[in-house]
């Protein structure tokens, strides 16, 4: 891939010096507070809440080490997939509206490293992000619960949540490479996230989707046997790469 | 009391514990992307500094967010009165004549620097951009482009520079076929857009030391042809600040810049001096100009002045079709019609009016043409019209200050022979191409 390293190096330096890298590390910090904490307060929050409003109650299950894991895989699945998307979306379309990419391409740079460099920096990104998140987390859960549970089982939980945003992210360069608009190319992103979804719901081939993960990846962090996770867990490792393939044989023959 | 168990609830190693840490966080994003949006030389989609600081101040975490990936605009430049000090803004033509001294020449060749064979581009929808295009531009030359907005001078750029691929037909740039792979052809080219945008974050030196190391450049080597290339397009002092911060006039010497980082033999330049005011297209003419013989330049542009001042040889492209080719003084030599230009004395009521209905009707007059203050007479036979214009004059009664016989222009034939050419006889049959985006870009 020609001038991948020099592509990488740009993409990296531009995730920083446009503060993306510090606003995505600061939402995964922030929703890595906010998960155990949810869970360890939240009952007692709806209960004064609700002894406050004259009876009024909701059924908030006790927390637990379970529902504070529950809690972190939400949160930074769900905010870390925002961050996905916004961080993808505009990576191709706007360099192909503005001209950027028109510009880079003409120098001597392949289309593949073009697209390589950017997913490889968003994942970078993410994961430091995820690094980041999930290491407050876990402190704020040892200090909360303080019961041994396995560090390997939750890296193994972090790094399967880091992979799903990846594979957010594949999707979405996908779109950003299809369109000319951010806009549309987060549509994709969220067409592919409903698609995944309805389908995680299916047997046999629900357990593959990206989004089914998370559940075996909770049961590895509470040192549980979460089941056969090797077929999704392979499937997903070439999701990433089958994704960037089909998003080189559009761009390959792309006019900008 | 319910509000004392809410108390008890949170105590303080609670608060401590919970509020502290996302307050902090926050806020501190919020202040920060607010410092961020307050930047002097920063730009947002909208144009709306305050309503960006309403959704950072106002939509809770988001807002930041929002600001960072989508309200940020890092590719335009700054506006006029933000930009950097006219200081910053010279290019010295004893430098530029100074560094490319030390650079390589063109190598004495008759090969041509660019040749098509029936070049096409047919985009979605049958619009026909590109007509089987046969032109050969000889090697050393400033060759300029020229056509009306749409003749498919952009489109032709974009097929010899790799952006885009032809229908039909066949072309090369410096030796390498066009439309290949593995960047023989960008390492022999530079190109420069017609509305070049940047990275607004980085500093002009880091992107001509990126586009250097694409083309293998290193070390000492690379640090020197930066250095050089500064001083070509007088962009040293300012080679530090953020593009972000580049006025319009310094972004296209930016361009130019990163354009001839790698001694390109063929140089691209879609309409290079179309958006600038006339110091900063001086001072891009200046840079063009000094570079005959060290590059080959192939300019597209649709002003004819400039043209006149550069280059040395051009064609003229017309709804895809090429019109003509060739050296300028041949073209005007060929096709430019021999001009009278007479100025009445000022305050004769209609004199202008009553030149022009003198001569018109005259078997050797082409066309007459007529201004506020000058009447110009094109000529089929400039001897019977040296004869015939004075008497002409005398009977109309109106008194002269100038009369001369002008030297045309290449404007005059350049809209003669657009004019002549036309449209298309028969409109292209409709041929539906894949395309990604539909848009059918020139």
């Amino acid at each position: 891939m020609m001038g991948l390293g020099i592509l990488l190096r740009k993409e990296l330096r531009e995730q920083l010096r446009t503060n993306r890298f510090i606003a995505v590390v600061a939402v995964f910090v922030l929703f890595g507070i906010l998960g155990p904490l949810t869970d360890r307060y939240m009952k007692e929050l709806v209960d004064a809440i609700g002894s406050q409003s004259g009876g009024f109650s909701i059924a908030v299950p006790p927390p637990s080490l379970a529902g504070d894991l529950v809690q972190i895989d939400k949160n930074l699945s769900q905010f870390g997939i925002i961050c996905a998307l916004l961080l993808a979306m505009g990576s191709v379309a706007w360099e192909k509206e503005r001209g950027t990419a028109g510009m880079i391409l003409t120098k001597p740079a392949s289309r593949a490293a073009f697209l390589a460099a950017k997913l490889i920096a968003i994942s970078a990104t993410l994961g430091v992000a995820t690094i980041l998140g999930t290491g407050v987390a876990y402190i704020y859960t040892l200090l909360l619960y303080p019961t041994a549970f396995s560090l390997a089982g939750y890296a193994a939980m972090a790094a399967l949540m880091w992979w799903i945003l990846v594979a957010f992210t594949a999707i979405t360069l996908l779109g950003s490479t299809l369109t000319r608009s951010a806009i549309a190319a987060a549509g994709v992103g969220l067409v592919a996230l409903l698609i995944m979804g309805i389908v995680g719901a299916l047997p046999v081939i629900g357990p593959y989707m990206p989004s089914s993960l998370g559940e075996p990846a909770r049961a590895l962090a509470m040192g549980q046997d979460p089941g056969w996770i090797l077929g999704p867990v392979l499937f997903n490792l070439a999701l990433v790469p089958a994704l960037f393939v089909i998003s080189w044989l559009v761009f390959r023959r792309q006019e900008l | 009391m319910a509000e004392s168990a809410w108390m008890h609830t949170l105590d303080a190693t609670t608060i401590a514990l919970v509020l502290i840490p996302i307050l902090v966080l926050q806020l501190g994003l919020m202040l920060f992307a607010l410092y961020d949006l307050f930047q002097e030389d920063r730009r947002v989609r909208g144009d709306s500094k305050i309503m960006w600081a309403l959704i950072i101040a106002l939509v809770n975490l988001f807002g930041p967010l929002l600001y960072f990936f989508v309200g940020r605009d890092d590719s335009r430049g700054a506006e006029i009165g933000d930009a950097l000090p006219a200081s910053a803004e010279k290019a010295s033509a004893d430098s530029i004549a100074r560094v490319l001294a030390t650079w390589p020449s063109l190598p004495q060749t008759t090969d041509a620097a660019v040749v098509t064979t029936g070049l096409t581009k047919r985009y979605g929808g049958g619009v026909l951009a590109l007509d089987h295009l046969n032109l050969t531009v000889p090697s050393g030359s400033i060759f300029g482009f020229l056509g009306p907005n749409g003749a498919g001078k952009t489109t032709t750029l974009r097929l010899l520079t790799g952006l885009a691929m032809a229908t039909e037909g066949t072309g090369s740039v410096a030796g390498v076929a066009i439309g290949g792979s593995g960047g023989e052809l960008a390492r022999n080219i530079g190109y420069l857009d017609q509305d070049p945008r940047f990275y607004g974050w980085m500093r002009g030196r880091e992107l001509l030391t990126m586009v250097g190391q694409l083309h293998g450049l290193h070390g000492a080597e690379l640090r020197g042809r930066v250095g050089e290339v500064l001083e070509i397009v007088g962009l040293t002092d300012a080679a530090h600040r953020r593009i972000g911060g580049y006025s319009g006039g310094m972004r296209q010497r930016l361009g130019i810049g990163q354009a001839l980082i790698n001694q390109p033999r063929v140089l691209f330049l879609d309409e290079p001096v179309s958006s600038l005011d006339p110091e900063g297209r001086r001072d891009i003419l200046e840079i063009i100009s000094k570079l005959r013989g060290t590059a080959t330049v192939f300019m597209s542009t649709h002003i004819l002045n400039d043209v006149e001042r550069v280059c040395d040889r051009v064609a003229i492209l017309n709804y895809g079709h090429l019109v003509v080719e060739g050296p300028i003084d041949e073209l005007l030599d060929r096709y430019a019609q021999p001009v009278y230009e007479l100025e009445p004395e000022p305050r004769q009521p209609g004199a202008v009016d009553r030149l022009a209905a003198a001569m018109r009707g005259q078997a050797w007059v082409g066309e007459i043409k007529t201004e506020p203050d000058v009447v110009r007479v094109f000529v089929n036979d400039p001897k019977v019209a040296g004869a015939a214009i004075l008497p002409l004059v005398v009977a109309s009664g109106v008194n002269l200050v100038r009369y001369e016989r002008a030297r045309p222009s290449l404007e005059d034939v350049f809209l003669r022979l657009v004019a002549e050419s036309g449209p298309p006889v028969a409109a292209p049959a409709p041929v539906p191409v894949w395309g990604l985006d539909g848009r059918g870009r020139r």
